[in-house]
């Protein structure tokens, strides 16, 4: 080990070989190591062990309704941009179960033991992090926090990576969200051939790092890193014109606006969006009962603005047609939210268009509505 | 965010450390209202919840069946009851409800609550009301005619209107005597009358074209049909009572009560946090847009 101090803030050049030895060491302080992995074509977060796990020199391509995996000249680890998969099912996840009761004198709960899991994440991209970031405004308040959110944050280690190579549906620097990480995270990563560089973002960050064989990376090193950066922001193709958000989406102009009917001739309703946006937190409560229904189970799962049953109420549906779903879900998110939650409820991660199977770029939509409220 | 509208107190029944956790109630009474519709009391099996929870008038509750799932109901009794009890009037139409429907005195059931705003009684005191109601809006705004009563030397002139389809479905008939002769002037209209009917057969919001109102100095307090809701609001509109001084009741699906599950938004707005009950100034800009 070298004799440099190290402290939040500081970079330092870390031979990838370590990496695995850090992964390691976060397994033995009790977290489970979670990735990307390639799976079914495309890239899953689950659990990895070490850096073989990951896919390596893949990259994807991404266009409004095109995802496909491309191998690359490269063998890193980090090429890729993330796809349907986000972390939001670590935090807020998909179904899990809230309670269970027994028919006895009344009603009992009954007691289950869970065990809170900790998550160490490999690979959090500057969207992502932003992501997790709004989700925390949403489930830990003030006045309200949801248990299941708030047990796994706190225990939450984040390994972030710096985007060098966005995909066609990515705009996170519309977003202010990236392709650089921003926001709080325990270690950032910059990939490059053989080192990662990486900044240290907390103590337990460091405490970490400092059990490993690290050097200080030369001007030589991090230079290419900035370079990288840099052309990583340059190759950003695309952009969204926040200056008039949320004010154009929240006016009654826009909400009448025949940009909705040309819309909804092309959406589905089939909810993809919102299923694979990490920042969307809609959801339902089930309810299950055994055979002698003596015991009822009630389970939260995600739901969705464009399920037709979510805004039912007896009598009939408040948005029955697709028009007034896609029109809540849009303006919603780059609308209602600031008013909600003090931000956007959008990071530029890009996989709503990459997800869409009608192709629908919703930043075009925004775009034609502009275009058409102040012609 | 929204400064422009009061903020509810946070909950006192159902486990704080638990997402959407209920705590148990027990059916002490169940009175039948109408066809297919009952009033149901409860009282809380844990003595500490009973002791701790208190609600205002408009705020809701959302009761729990276990294997049905949970159904948001205004509470209809007065906030003060001396026997602690707490009257939720049910119209026995969904899954949960009509299970509810099926219940028996000394069934439990499970409570989360008291949610949203109430109506804004300290506020309009010395005001002129127009509480204008249809079906099942009139039991959200019981609890306000309670306190009404008994603070009724706060409030000037006072109206209620009641729209009902037939003479049968009239709710609480045994107490509009006594809501009466507290000076509460009772406009009642039915949609059809019957071989006995001998009172108004018509909507509520033609009201507003036989009585004169002092637009000055009145409030309107309104909860039903959402079609009977937005012609009350003209009415009152039309005839200048400010939007700062009609109070609106909505009603949405919700599944938390706490503006984290996402269905009932309108706008910017959650209707279980920042509602039911909002001044219609901060609902204008919203509620003419179609199926918004």
């Amino acid at each position: 080990m070298l004799d440099i101090t190290i402290s939040r803030g500081t970079t330092v050049a870390l031979p990838k070989a370590e990496f695995d030895l850090l992964l390691a060491d976060l397994r033995e302080n009790g977290y489970q190591t979670v990735g990307p992995r390639q799976q079914d074509e495309s890239i899953v977060y689950s659990d990895v062990q070490s850096l073989a796990d990951l896919p390596r020199g893949v990259q994807t391509e991404q266009q409004p309704g095109h995802f496909r995996l491309v191998q690359g000249a490269s063998n890193n680890y980090f090429d890729f941009i993330p796809a349907a998969d986000s972390w939001k099912k670590f935090l807020f996840p998909p179904r899990v179960e809230l309670f269970t009761v027994r028919k006895g004198q009344g009603w009992e709960y009954v007691e289950t033991e869970t065990d809170t899991p900790r998550y160490a994440l490999i690979g959090v991209r500057g969207c992502e992090l932003a992501a997790i970031e709004i989700q925390d405004k949403i489930f830990i308040r003030p006045d309200f926090y949801d248990p299941t959110y708030r047990l796994r944050r706190e225990g939450l280690f984040i390994i972030a990576v710096n985007c060098l190579h966005p995909a066609g549906t990515c705009f996170c620097t519309s977003m202010g969200s990236g392709p650089k990480v921003e926001g709080s995270y325990d270690l950032c990563l910059t990939e490059l051939d053989d080192i990662f560089l990486v900044e240290i973002g907390s103590e337990l960050g460091r405490s970490l790092l400092s059990k490993r064989k690290y050097d200080l990376p030369s001007a030589f090193v991090q230079n290419i890193a900035n370079q990288k950066l840099a052309r990583a922001v340059q190759e950003m193709s695309r952009s969204l014109d926040t200056s008039d958000l949320p004010g154009l989406l929240t006016e009654p102009e826009t909400l009448e606006a025949a940009r909705w009917d040309d819309v909804a001739k092309r959406c589905l309703s089939c909810g993809n969006c919102t299923q694979v946006c990490p920042t969307c937190f809609c959801w339902d409560a089930t309810d299950s009962v055994n055979l002698t229904a003596t015991q009822a189970s009630r389970t939260r799962v995600w739901d969705s603005c464009f399920n037709p049953a979510y805004s039912y109420v007896f009598g009939g549906n408040t948005r029955p047609t697709i028009r007034a779903r896609y029109r809540q879900w849009l303006t919603h998110k780059f609308g209602a939210w600031k008013e909600q939650f003090g931000m956007l409820g959008c990071t530029g991660c890009g996989r709503c268009l990459t997800w869409c199977p009608a192709k629908i770029d919703h930043l075009a939509e925004i775009a034609a509505l502009r275009a058409e409220v102040n012609p | 965010m929204t400064s422009l509208l009061p903020q509810s107190a946070p909950p006192t029944a159902g486990h704080p450390g638990r997402l959407i956790q209920p705590d148990w109630a027990e059916i002490v009474r169940i009175t039948p209202e109408t066809e297919g519709i009952s009033t149901f009391w409860l009282r809380f099996i844990d003595p500490q919840v009973r002791e701790r929870y208190h609600f205002q008038p408009g705020q809701f509750n959302m009761l729990y069946l276990p294997g049905y799932g949970e159904s948001a109901i205004s509470m209809s009794s007065d906030p003060e009851d001396e026997e602690r009890l707490v009257g939720h009037t049910i119209r026995f139409v969904g899954t949960v409800t009509k299970n509810i429907g099926r219940l028996k005195v000394g069934d439990v059931l499970g409570v989360r609550g008291p949610f949203g705003t109430s109506w804004p009684m300290k506020q309009i005191e010395g005001r002129d009301l127009v509480l204008a109601c249809g079906g099942i809006g009139l039991p959200p705004l019981r609890p306000a005619i309670y306190h009404i009563i008994r603070n009724r030397e706060k409030y000037g002139k006072v109206t209620l209107l009641y729209g009902a389809r037939t003479p049968k479905d009239l709710m609480y008939p045994d107490e509009h005597e006594e809501w009466k002769r507290h000076d509460i002037q009772m406009e009642i209209s039915v949609d059809r009358g019957d071989e006995n009917w001998d009172g108004r057969v018509g909507v509520v919001p033609m009201w507003f074209y036989n009585f004169r109102i002092d637009p000055r100095n009145t409030a309107v307090l309104t909860c039903g049909p959402e079609i009977m809701i937005r012609f009350v609001i003209y009415e009152g509109l039309a005839r200048r009572i400010p939007a700062e001084r009609i109070f609106v009741s909505l009603e949405r699906n919700m599944k938390c009560g706490q503006g984290s599950c996402g269905h009932c938004q309108i706008g910017p707005y959650f209707i279980c946090k920042d509602g039911p009950v909002f001044p219609f100034s901060v609902l204008q800009r919203y509620v003419n847009v179609e199926e918004y």
